[in-house]
């Protein structure tokens, strides 16, 4: 949709309407299925981490370079839909990941026109400090002290798993752009 | 649609994000205020989830088990060793435990003993890990009209698994031994001291709040007791395990690392609550 002429936008056959909310809701619903996905009885260790990991990561990713497909709703979505399949006291995961987003919006401008090195180290950045306001939520959501370890371990396979993930999901924005360029 | 100037619809976008932060927080308290909502949405969607991971389970299971035997194959010599010597052992004891079986058999027939009686149990199937970082827990798949309720206790082959916490209509959430919630009332059975078993998230559980005079010896069996009415007494939990730090933690005899299939036995037991939902600390404290 071209959105420098408002005035004068053509008719869309319901073909292309069905084509472009596919497009818009790609970044959604392949991360909702993601973390569905690892919820799934894998048996793999670090599982609960490798969830918020895999959350923070997508979302991240798709803020900072698809920011029209990740509105902040969907993005709260997202985190209750974590929060419940993870077990964890409810809102922690929307707020960490809320303010993730936030921070990726921020920092889009400067990021954008970085190298990947950058932006993996600016992800690591904001993973370290999700993990910390999920620790510090924890703690005060379960009135106990709890160790700090576990979330430790997620920041660091949060910053394992973006690389691999950003492959991934470079692949298909190109994919989407291109196809939505013709 | 309604139409907006756009100095509005950018006012506008730019406010969502503080609004749903806020939105964030307020989820938190009512998360907080209102566990049985939470809980609630919580098993709702355990619910719609546990047919499709149970129908999933079945060749997962199988990867896992052909993974595990390719891993057996490099340690099959030693195995083998150490089960003919266990094999040996075991078969004295067989030897003790039958001769006690009887002796226990006529002992009670002389003294018109009356059994306990038998409970009744389900079997259930594990189909996801319901932990979460912060909570040690495992998801039950059920079929309808179940008959569950919370508080019945799980048992695995070996030993004592845990308790259910929450119940949907076709799932239900055990909450684990080791996780940091669970207060077991346990004897050690040696010295017949009462104790607390105490979870920590670790592998291990605590003990805790034995009796002076008493110290919970190495490879001391650890059982439930029936204080508080929330146990049976007797179910087997597991052995005193010292840790590095001179700390007597359990090791568990069920394997809570790899449950499959658990028994969910009704002892028609209501006497302690049964633990809370993780989040629920606070409210039980109270």
């Amino acid at each position: 949709m071209d959105w420098r002429f408002p005035g004068i936008r053509p008719q869309l056959s319901v073909w292309q309407k069905v084509d472009s909310f596919a497009r818009q809701s790609f970044a959604g619903a392949s991360t909702a299925l993601l973390l569905l996905t690892v919820a799934a009885p894998l048996g793999l260790p670090g599982q609960a981490q490798l969830l918020e990991a895999i959350a923070i990561a997508c979302i991240f990713f798709w803020s900072l370079f698809r920011p029209s497909c990740m509105a902040p709703p969907l993005v709260f979505a997202l985190g209750v839909l974590a929060d419940l399949l993870g077990f964890a006291p409810i809102g922690v995961n929307v707020l960490t990941l809320l303010i993730a987003h936030g921070l990726a919006l921020h920092w889009r401008r400067f990021l954008t026109r970085q190298g990947f090195l950058t932006v993996w180290l600016a992800f690591i950045v904001v993973a370290l400090g999700a993990a910390v306001l999920q620790w510090v939520l924890s703690c005060a959501l379960m009135l106990r002290l709890l160790s700090p370890i576990p979330v430790l371990f997620q920041a660091a396979l949060a910053a394992g798993i973006y690389p691999p993930l950003a492959v991934l999901l470079t692949r298909a924005h190109q994919a989407l752009a291109e196809h939505a360029d013709e | 649609m309604i139409r907006l100037s756009i100095q509005m619809r950018q006012a506008l976008s730019k406010l969502t994000l503080p609004v749903l932060i806020a939105a964030a927080f307020g989820l938190m308290l009512i998360g907080k205020a209102d566990t049985v909502l939470a809980e609630r949405a919580r098993m709702l969607l355990a619910d719609t989830l546990s047919p499709i991971y149970g129908v999933l389970a079945a060749p997962l299971a199988s990867v896992r088990a052909t993974i595990e035997n390719a891993q057996h194959l490099v340690t099959v010599f030693a195995d083998n060793v150490r089960l003919r010597e266990e094999n040996e052992r075991l078969r004295k004891w067989q030897a003790v435990a039958t001769a006690l079986d009887a002796e226990n058999a006529m002992l009670k027939a002389n003294l018109r003993w009356i059994p306990d009686p038998l409970p009744s149990y389900v079997t259930a199937r594990v189909v996801a890990d319901a932990g979460g970082i912060y909570a040690r827990a495992v998801l039950l798949s059920l079929g309808p009209n179940h008959g569950i309720a919370k508080g019945q206790i799980a048992l695995d082959d070996r030993g004592l698994v845990g308790r259910v916490t929450e119940i949907g209509s076709r799932s239900a959430r055990v909450l684990l031994l080791t996780d940091i919630n669970s207060r077991i009332p346990v004897i050690l059975e040696t010295s017949r001291a009462r104790a607390m078993l105490i979870g920590t998230n670790g592998i291990r559980p605590r003990l805790l709040h034995w009796p002076e005079g008493v110290v919970p010896a190495e490879g001391e069996r650890i059982v439930t007791s029936a204080e508080a009415n929330a146990f049976p007494a007797g179910l087997p939990v597991g052995i005193v395990r010292y840790s590095p730090g001179n700390i007597p933690e359990v090791e568990p005899a069920a394997r809570l690392d790899r449950l499959e299939v658990i028994r969910l036995f009704d002892y028609g037991l209501r006497g302690a609550a049964s633990p809370d939902a993780p989040n629920r600390a606070s409210d039980r404290r109270r």
